[in-house]
């Protein structure tokens, strides 16, 4: 799998933080994965997020019908934004799987955001 | 005799559509400005199918001998399948994804939800945008940023 957006998230997690943005990744998998390959091996340091029944996933309308590994539903990537009163404030639902936001982008959209109260 | 030697551009036009095709998973989708369009491999699939061109040109020059043509149809029938496959995945099949017209748009409310961590937490949405919660070093954030992927399975 590939986790080239996930690492530039680590990456620039310091502007992240520095922006007043907690980035939450969210996915099917299961919390015992998220501990041993994304916290463990990997090492991100934010918050990972299992959806395994797709609430979260089926709310946003993020489904991606049997796209998963022996056809499993998962999700489509996307970014939300959201301040802190719960309001959107951009997203980003991607045209093609392999293009993807990139920090600079997202902490460009965050600014508005990150100099409220 | 000079003919018969080793038709060297039809195996490294082979062996670099291979390469380059591998490249892109392995290597440059690592990086936003390889991985959103993948022009290193387009790059590399232009020098392999002229080498191709320079090795067709060679096995079907007179006085080659039939074995080196099938070869070289092979190889480079081979390549276009290569070829093919990695640009309707990347190209074609990359952009099925699901419209998803009904996700929140931006000054809509996001809907509310509660998941469990890496560390068998469950949290919401409105705990992450209102405390300090998951051990990171932030007070009460300005905002969250969601970031739906599509996981192991």
């Amino acid at each position: 799998m590939c986790h080239s957006e996930l690492r530039s998230i680590e990456k620039n997690l310091d502007k992240f933080h520095q922006a007043g943005i907690r980035p939450v990744a969210i996915s099917v998998d299961n919390p015992e994965i998220n501990r041993e390959q994304m916290v463990g091996n990997a090492g991100y340091t934010f918050t990972f997020l299992s959806d395994p029944n797709l609430d979260a996933i089926r709310r946003y309308d993020l489904v991606h019908a049997g796209a998963g590994e022996n056809g499993h539903d998962i999700a489509r990537p996307a970014e939300f934004l959201i301040d802190s009163k719960g309001t959107v404030r951009w997203l980003n639902l991607t045209e093609n799987y392999f293009v993807r936001a990139r920090p600079e982008q997202i902490l460009e959209a965050a600014k508005t955001v990150s100099s409220e109260q | 005799m000079n003919t018969q030697r080793f038709n060297w551009q039809i195996w490294a036009g082979f062996l670099l559509s291979l390469a380059a095709s591998i490249s892109y998973p392995v290597i440059f989708m690592r990086w936003p400005t390889t991985r959103d369009f993948p022009w290193v491999t387009l790059l590399l699939y232009v020098v392999a199918a002229a080498l191709l061109v320079i090795g067709i040109r060679r096995a079907f020059a007179s006085g080659r001998a039939l074995k080196s043509k099938i070869a070289a149809s092979i190889l480079t029938a081979l390549t276009l399948v290569i070829m093919g496959l990695f640009l309707f995945s990347t190209l074609i099949m990359s952009r099925w994804l699901p419209a998803s017209q009904g996700a929140p748009q931006v000054g809509q409310k996001a809907p509310d939800f509660s998941l469990v961590d890496a560390n068998g937490k469950t949290v919401s949405l409105s705990e992450l945008l209102s405390s300090s919660t998951g051990g990171q070093q932030m007070s009460k954030p300005k905002g969250v940023l969601l970031i739906f992927y599509r996981g192991y399975w």
